[in-house]
């Protein structure tokens, strides 16, 4: 027999967030700390709209490209947003997911051979995406001493004659890091000066604390080099829905367009009429979670404090990185023994890169009382290890 | 000025979810310094911005018997005074919960807690009926609390996320 498997896809490496999923899955009473999605339900008023409109009997594919009222919504709401203006027409599609646009987004752009700039630690799909559509996957290492922000000096020594795509994955995650203005001023120099494409993934982008979020495309030359991938998940609680969205110029987005609709037709149709009620009335809903995030935030930063875990402060997305060098393990074994002595589930830094090793992905998408009992534990961890054995 | 004024909304909306909240977690959770959301906290109880804290039961887990009703009353009002007077005479009642001035088809909005139908019941007859300013009352009890307070009383069911994804 043949073998059934192509060898591209056998080398890309299993996310390594499975092994401690399973792990988490075999115990009891575990709190976990390790989810990458809100904890909020979706707000109602996009739930119900979205049962309304299957009781309405929108069952049927949408255009390849999405509800143009949708399509419109988004355009709307980038330009208020991050200043942007994009035409709904042919410079936006609606995806399942910010994910698949990456993905798509990745094919429609590398020819073999081309280089793309990942910034680590990150998102694990940028990696295998890159390798499925024939890219060579260049690792860019952000350091904790920069806050995990990207840096021009980063950038000049990895790039290459090669070099096509930046990935920009911020808000970070799992990081939390965010590039203000200020950072991506330079960054955005640097794309043009060496002919480059930015593929932006703002997943995010409502998630920040310090500040309006800024996008990379808001930058002088910048829009017609960047493809802007955003979604619902993150800002309006959408995981489940599978709807994202991404705007750029409209040479790349056709061929987006015609990949999008051989591989997937459309997204979601009922997703996508929930999501018009989300974009036209439910900008207070998506600020009062926002708060609600920004308050874990804090408090997750005082308690690391007063219990001696190191950690820079994050201003974005959902998730605090704490630096746990200093005892003397992996991330890997200090998250492995979280769990099975304090039954704490956290992801290893590694599980985003290699550069990630010795420090730890901490989620804040939980309750106030579900953190208050996770940090005792951690406290309690931590409190055994600095005791001399 | 504006500054304070942010300082207040923040901690009365959070005061307003969870009275018992620890002023220094409280400020923590702002990024306030705790003496100052002490001293606003402090100020706004004075100033009668913050009335009072209170304590949300769901009295029927308790076993213990209560009636809820809502009263729409129709009132002549009076010269000088308005509706302030009679209602004034009207939430004096201890077990009076809350009064409203409603516009619309009736006056005032009353709710009353007794203990039975016949405790609520004689309280309108002989209370509110018998005042010269009430023209009319209709009497609603109420058969189910599903939410109150912005609160919803049925427990939530539990999480279905799953422990650990990307």
């Amino acid at each position: 027999m043949k073998n059934p498997l192509s060898k591209k896809i056998v080398q890309v490496q299993p996310s390594g967030i499975r092994k401690f999923f399973d792990l988490a899955n075999e115990m009891d009473d575990v709190i976990s700390l390790g989810v990458g999605e809100p904890d909020f339900d979706t707000p109602w008023r996009i739930r119900e709209e979205g049962i309304f409109s299957l009781e309405r009997g929108r069952t049927f594919y949408t255009s390849n490209a999405g509800l143009l009222e949708l399509r419109k919504e988004i355009c709307n709401y980038l330009n208020r947003k991050i200043g942007v203006q994009y035409d709904p027409q042919k410079e936006t599609m609606v995806t399942v997911g910010g994910s698949e646009a990456i993905d798509v987004a990745l094919r429609c752009m590398l020819d073999p051979g081309d280089e793309v700039l990942i910034p680590q630690p990150s998102y694990v799909s940028y990696l295998p995406c890159t390798v499925m559509a024939d890219g060579v996957p260049v690792i860019v290492e952000l350091k904790n001493e920069n806050e995990f922000k990207l840096t021009v000096a980063d950038l000049e020594k990895h790039v290459s004659e090669r070099t096509k795509i930046l990935v920009m994955p911020f808000p970070n995650n799992p990081t939390g890091a965010i590039m203000t203005g200020e950072d991506l001023g330079p960054i955005a120099k640097f794309v043009e000066e060496h002919d480059l494409y930015v593929l932006s993934d703002e997943i995010y982008s409502e998630l920040s604390y310090k500040g309006k979020h800024v996008s990379i495309a808001s930058f002088p030359g910048m829009r017609e080099r960047t493809i802007v991938i955003n979604g619902f998940s993150k800002g309006f609680a959408m995981t489940g829905w599978r709807l994202g969205y991404c705007c750029g110029p409209e040479n790349i987005l056709k061929q987006m367009i015609k990949l999008h609709q051989f591989a997937i037709m459309c997204a979601p149709t009922n997703s996508q009429y929930a999501a018009v009620e989300g974009l036209r009335h439910c900008g207070e809903e998506v600020e009062e979670m926002r708060k609600a995030y920004d308050q874990r935030r804090r408090f997750l930063m005082h308690e690391f404090k007063r219990i001696g875990l190191d950690c820079f402060e994050p201003f974005g997305a959902f998730y605090v990185f704490p630096d746990i060098r200093k005892f003397g393990m992996t991330s890997d074994e200090f998250a492995s023994r979280l769990l099975y002595e304090e039954k704490i589930a956290v992801v290893p830094g590694t599980a985003f890169g290699a550069c990630g090793e010795g420090f730890l992905r901490i989620s804040y998408a939980y309750s106030l009382e579900d953190l208050k009992v996770a940090l005792e534990r951690i406290e309690h961890f931590i409190k055994g290890l600095q005791k001399p054995r | 000025m504006k500054e304070k004024e942010t300082i207040r909304m923040e901690i009365l909306r959070n005061l307003e979810r969870n009275g018992r909240i620890d002023l220094g977690e409280l400020a923590v959770l702002l990024g306030f310094p705790e003496a100052e959301v002490a001293n606003e906290v402090a100020a706004m109880e004075k100033e009668n911005i913050i009335c009072g804290y209170h304590t949300m039961i769901d009295w029927d887990k308790t076993g213990v018997e209560t009636v809820t009703a809502l009263i729409e009353v129709r009132v002549t009002p009076q010269r000088n005074q308005g509706f302030d007077h009679i209602a004034e005479r009207i939430y004096n009642y201890p077990e009076v919960n809350s009064v409203y001035l409603i516009s619309g088809g009736y006056d005032l909005l009353v709710t009353l807690e007794g203990k039975t139908l016949k405790e609520v019941s004689s309280f309108v007859s002989e209370k509110l009926s018998t005042s010269d300013s009430v023209i009319s009352t209709a009497t609603h009890f109420i058969l189910k609390k599903y939410k109150d307070h912005g609160t919803i009383m049925a427990k939530k069911a539990g999480s279905e996320r799953m422990l650990v994804t990307p």
